[in-house]
């Protein structure tokens, strides 16, 4: 261990103030990835332009709206909506622009196509809310101006299609009118807009499309009320159910008269199904009802005669009409078989007969087809060929063509839930699992290559292969454990409850595992998936088990349901098992013991506030008897404003006693005043962080203690009035107050109020520190606060004679319940940005200095070096403290750009950021996730203890050739003069 | 905290008194980002990622987002009357937040003053503070940099040591010279050569 001595001397040197995290642009992509996603489509329009190439405009539940290529699926441009901008309607107007409907309908954009930028926006304010539908019909015109019509907010709205100003708008202000389908028949210039009002009264407006004159209202009467939504059969028909669910209404409205229909369901199907749902279609003179087990695909003749087309017991997707001609309606039904999806594109009068019927390979991981977009194409014979782009459920998207997959993207990923990482398998004979290794004369061809470069000989293709091959060197994305830990897996879940595995090296899915325990079923209705844990972290005596991780999820929104455990193994990917649990789950507590097979052992708290002990075998249980008395927590009750500390009491009383269940105990409560404070923000330390070491030496020789707990919360609460958004309040109302507790005894050891400053509270706990971002509505700016906690109680053991008497204190035993003697340390500084997630750096030791990792409004990731944010910086450092590394103090914290780990690009979406200490102690791996996919390694006081990649080995070798030659130079000189000398 | 300039002007801006029910004070705000051209093209053909249409506005920490239009103009639309907080986000540029104060007494005024220097603004026009360079540029070779190396400093050394010891050993005097050498030769000092494989031959 001669590097850990040489550890400190480096530390020094690389306490220089230049930004240490800094790349030049040849090394983008060496250490690190970029994915960008878009997130679960919610609805997809084709581009009809004939020229260029071919684009589809999707929208996406993560309030994206991006343009792919139809061709690879690759983004053209794409943009990120607000959290709240959730969009309802997207278009394509005059074939060059993208037209989008958002906000409950109340924005209006308009994008220019080939390259996304925006034309217009225009702001659609209604008298109330309501549905809100997006028309683009392609033959109204106003002026020569194509026209928008738009229904948002209980108004309809003409609008210009070239620079968005309202022409016309018309008020539907009837207290209890609920628009139900905003209709334009092809060729007139009418409006038509139906709804319900009153729940039995079915409404029909008729208008001029020119100028939004009311032509007509018509009104009829339904004693059975409606439910649901309704179907357009044609555009003089709509098809709805009443309100119990068991008989259709076929209204027809021709020529503004509203006659109708009553078909029973049971007269069309023989045997009774149970309240049935309408699947709104949009393919004229077919739509579809759905009941627990059966789709019936119905057609309407004539008058409201409907016949039964299709029953049937599979999962069916289907999609929007497509128009192939003047008279035709093309439609695409998707049927799930086995491991097989069955594709038939039918006309919409004719549905024996099918135009296309083709059956494609599905990876069962993937799930069920949620949703179909059809689009055609004409061949080269002038027949017509169709594409579908279907969306699954574990939210990717594929195109279909020809019976093939074309390309597929996995959208899942931009909606994670939690990650974890997993070690790869060690490198031993048979388990190596790369692919890509190079033969004897490839390898040779790169290292000349290398060789060339570095002595710049290389041409600039030379220069390109070589980059290319520094991007895809084998050696990272290799699928075998590496010295210096930096290939991993990184186990991510998803909002669709699918698991997948990155390699870190090059960010590629190793493995996809669609939970089978987050289905749909029976007993568990809507199941989402909550927490990724390491379940299984063998090594040591079970050095033959697969690593594991464990899924928690349960059953449906609210935390009273029941819970369900999966275990996964992390290199095959498949469930070992699973566990309907007859619990719920509300908290779950990693407990830091292992059993004799590397499990470890958790603690899940339910909703009667019982604890569960997992795994359930007798050696986990003789583990945590052991431990009993040890075992504290605390819960934070939101809308109480109340945190309580837990402790074990005894075995389950009652009926589910099982020998794994235990009651418990509350130990202590802190209750904040509801009237002026409330928690917006806790944090505790990582339960896996290192401390290397507790003392702490400053200027003067002298050692301050780290007071270092696991056990310490940190919460932060604002005034009530103050937890709106900024601008809600004045400086005057608002205050946040920062605690710092005890967990296990619940004591208070430090609290701090901010006058004027209102949250978002965005926190990080490390060591001895906690670092806090809010804004402070006094300077209208944010800031960043530290709070540094020191012992006091060991302030005494800095005399060296007690230490060498042994008359210290530092191995008596620390107990929570002694009065702590702390002092804490504390200093704010301005900071530019909103901030969206901080964390913090975590190496493998904990000895290289931290950094603070700050995910910046703009969906960057900015890397801040702890010493900015020491709370003994004073703006005239002495001499003693400059040495020792402390930065005279400013009034705001720098931001450096050559810091921005995410240098030019944009985590766009950002939600979180996660460190993993890498095995070598300088280097900790970093993962932020948002809509992208970010990953990159870094050195908080440079690679101290290795070469740089920019290390020049050609300099090395030519320095000992040149030394060596030296040396024979000098010897046949000295010989030579020798020889003289013997002459002489 | 010193004082906030007191240079706020008033800025333009429509007000759009709403009609709907629940929010009687909702105002609009208007502005503009300009990014100076030219300054985007200055350095070492570091080309920008971020284009115009890349660019974001947002307000109060991402409550309401919005973009530009080709002319650079942005708004918010059914903004409460208050304090608020405008941020840009562009790749390659430094935006300074800004404070806007939308007034509830005298609607449709706006004040607005950057935050990073407290300088009041007469016009909603957002200008970049300064560009934002993410890469370190790497520089050019030169001998001086490959001599400051530690490999050069040792080769550089050595030659020094090879070159410049005889010279020294050249300037002394012979007498003396000659008297260190039998001192050398008595003493039995090995020579280069000698330590040499080899050179032990000799």
């Amino acid at each position: 261990m001669a590097i850990r001595s040489f550890f400190l001397f480096i530390l020094f040197f690389s306490s220089s103030l230049s930004p240490v995290f800094s790349l030049y642009e040849d090394q983008v992509g060496l250490m690190d990835w970029h994915q960008q996603y878009i997130g679960k489509v919610k609805q997809a329009v084709f581009s009809s332009q004939r020229a260029g190439r071919k684009r589809v405009v999707v929208s996406t539940e993560e309030n994206v709206i991006a343009s792919l290529d139809l061709r690879h699926g690759e983004i053209f441009w794409r943009h990120l909506l607000g959290a709240d901008d959730v969009i309802d309607g997207i278009d394509i107007g005059l074939g060059k622009y993208v037209i989008t409907l958002s906000s409950g309908g109340s924005i209006l954009r308009s994008w220019n196509l080939p390259d996304g930028q925006m034309v217009w926006e225009s702001s659609l304010q209604g008298p109330k809310h309501s549905k809100s539908f997006l028309l683009v019909p392609t033959n109204l015109k106003f002026d020569k101006d194509n026209v928008l019509v738009v229904f948002s907010n209980g108004r309809l709205h003409a609008i210009s299609c070239i620079d968005g100003e309202v022409l016309w708008k018309k008020d539907f202000e009837a207290e209890s009118f609920e628009v139900q389908q905003v209709i334009l028949p092809p060729g007139s210039d009418l409006i038509h807009v139906v709804g319900f009002a009153a729940l039995s009264q079915f409404e029909m407006y008729q208008i001029n499309a020119k100028n939004g004159e009311l032509l007509k209202h018509e009104s009829a009467s339904f004693s059975s009320g409606f439910s649901g939504q309704v179907s357009l059969v044609s555009t003089e028909t709509v098809v709805a159910l009443d309100s119990t669910g068991s008989i259709l209404l076929t209204i027809s409205f021709q020529d503004g008269k509203i006659s109708s229909q009553q078909t029973p369901i049971s007269n069309l199907v023989e045997d009774s199904l149970g309240p049935a749902v309408i699947i709104p279609s949009s393919v004229s003179g077919i739509f579809a009802i759905k009941t627990d087990a059966v789709t019936i695909f119905i057609r309407v003749i004539g008058k409201g005669n409907l016949e039964v087309v299709e029953k049937t017991t599979h999962e069916i997707a289907v999609s929007d009409a497509l128009s192939i001609s003047e008279d035709q309606q093309a439609f695409a039904l998707i049927q799930h078989a086995s491991s097989e999806i069955h594709l038939t594109v039918k006309l919409a009068h004719d549905w024996d007969g099918n135009l296309l019927k083709e059956s494609v390979k599905m990876d069962r991981q993937r799930g069920l087809v949620h949703k179909v977009f059809i689009n055609n194409y004409i061949r080269t014979d002038r027949s017509y060929g169709f594409r579908v782009l279907i969306v699954m459920e574990d939210h990717s998207l594929l195109l279909l063509q020809q019976g093939e997959i074309v390309w597929s993207r996995e959208d899942g990923l931009a909606s994670i839930i939690d990650v974890t990482t997993s070690e790869l398998p060690v490198e031993r004979d048979g388990v190596s699992v790369a692919k890509v290794e190079h033969n004897l004369f490839e390898w040779l061809k790169g290292h000349m290559l290398k060789l060339k470069g570095t002595l710049m000989l290389a041409s600039p293709e030379d220069m390109a292969a070589i980059q290319s091959m520094r991007l895809k060197s084998s050696e990272k994305s290799k699928m075998t454990r590496d010295h210096n830990g930096f290939r991993k897996l990184l186990i991510v879940l998803t909002r669709a409850g699918k698991l997948f595995a990155l390699h870190t090296g090059d960010g590629r899915i190793v493995w996809s595992y669609l939970l089978r325990s987050l289905h749909k079923s029976e007993a568990c209705q809507s199941p989402i998936g909550l927490n990724l844990y390491q379940w299984q972290v063998p090594h040591h005596h079970a050095m033959d088990e697969n690593p594991s991780v464990l899924v928690v999820s349960r059953c449906g929104p609210s935390s009273d349901t029941s819970g369900v455990l999966s275990f996964v193994d992390t290199y095959t990917g498949k469930e070992l098992s699973s566990l309907s649990l007859d619990h719920a789950v509300v908290q779950v507590i990693p407990l830091p013991y292992t059993d004799s097979t590397e499990q470890r052992l958790h603690l899940l708290i339910d909703a009667d506030k019982h604890a569960h002990l997992y795994p359930k075998t007798s050696g986990a249980l003789s583990i945590f008897k052991r431990e009993f008395s040890n075992i504290y927590w605390y819960s934070v009750e939101d809308q109480n404003g109340i945190i309580k500390g837990h402790a074990l009491k005894c075995k389950c009383t009652g009926e589910v006693a099982d020998e794994f269940c235990f009651d418990t105990r509350d130990l202590w409560s802190v209750v904040f005043p509801s009237e002026s404070e409330k928690t917006i923000a806790t944090v505790t330390r990582k339960l896996n962080e290192v401390v290397h070491t507790q003392a702490k030496v400053v200027a003067d020789q002298d050692v301050m203690y780290k007071y270092i707990s696991r056990n310490l919360l940190f919460v932060a609460t604002v005034a009530p009035k103050g937890s709106g958004e900024i601008g809600s309040v004045t400086p005057e109302e608002s205050w946040l107050v920062a605690y710092l507790i005890d967990t296990v005894t619940g004591r208070i050891l430090h609290r701090v109020t901010h006058h004027g400053s209102q949250g978002p509270v965005h926190a990080v706990f490390s060591e001895n520190w906690v670092v806090y971002h809010y804004f402070n509505l006094r300077a209208h700016r944010y800031e960043m606060s530290v709070i540094e906690i020191y012992d006091q109680s060991r302030a005494d053991n800095k005399d060296v004679w007690k230490l060498v008497l042994g008359k210290h204190n530092l191995t008596s035993p620390i107990s929570l319940f002694s009065r702590p003697e702390v002092i804490t340390k504390s200093q704010s500084y301005f900071f530019t940005h909103s901030l969206k997630a901080i964390a913090v750096t975590s190496t493998a030791k904990g000895i290289t200095s931290k950094q603070l990792l700050l995910g910046t409004i703009g969906d960057q990731v900015l890397a801040l070096d702890k010493r900015f944010l020491d709370p003994r910086r004073t703006v005239n450092p002495t001499q003693l403290e400059k040495e020792e590394g402390i930065i005279p103090l400013t009034e705001s914290l720098p931001i450096i750009p050559q810091s921005y780990v995410t240098h030019a690009l944009r985590v766009e979406g950002l939600r979180g950021i996660i460190t993993v200490p890498a095995k070598l102690e300088s280097t900790t791996l970093v993962f932020a996730h948002g809509v992208d996919l970010f990953f990159t390694q870094l050195a908080p006081s440079r690679t101290y203890d290795s070469l740089t990649e920019d290390f020049s080995y050609a300099l090395l070798l030519i320095t000992i050739v040149a030394l060596v030659a030296a040396i024979f130079v000098t010897w046949r000189l000295s010989e030579r003069k020798e020889l003289q000398e013997k002459w002489r | 905290m010193a004082a906030v300039t007191p240079l706020l002007l008033l800025l333009l801006l429509s007000s759009a008194p709403s009609f709907s029910s629940g929010s009687r004070n909702a105002y609009n705000i208007n502005g503009r980002v300009k990014i100076p051209q030219g300054l985007g093209l200055g350095t070492k053909g570091y080309a920008l990622p971020g284009r115009m249409s890349n660019v974001k506005v947002l307000l109060n920490g991402g409550q309401n987002i919005t973009f530009l239009r080709p002319d650079g103009y942005f708004s918010f639309h059914n903004i409460p009357a208050g304090t608020h907080l405008i941020e840009v986000s562009a790749i390659g540029y430094f935006f300074s937040p800004v404070r806007v104060d939308v007034s509830a007494r005298t609607p449709g005024k706006v004040q607005a003053a950057l935050t990073e220097n407290r300088k009041g603004l007469s016009e909603l026009v957002l200008e970049p503070l300064r560009e934002e360079q993410y890469y370190e540029i790497r520089e050019p070779f030169s001998i001086m940099s490959l001599l400051k190396s530690p490999m050069g400093l040792m080769v550089g050394f050595m030659l020094a040591v090879a070159f410049l010891m005889p010279k020294l050993v050249e300037n002394m005097d012979l007498e003396e010279m000659r008297r260190a050498q039998e001192e050398m030769r008595s003493q039995g000092v090995p020579s280069l050569s000698s330590l040499l494989p080899g050179g032990a031959m000799n």
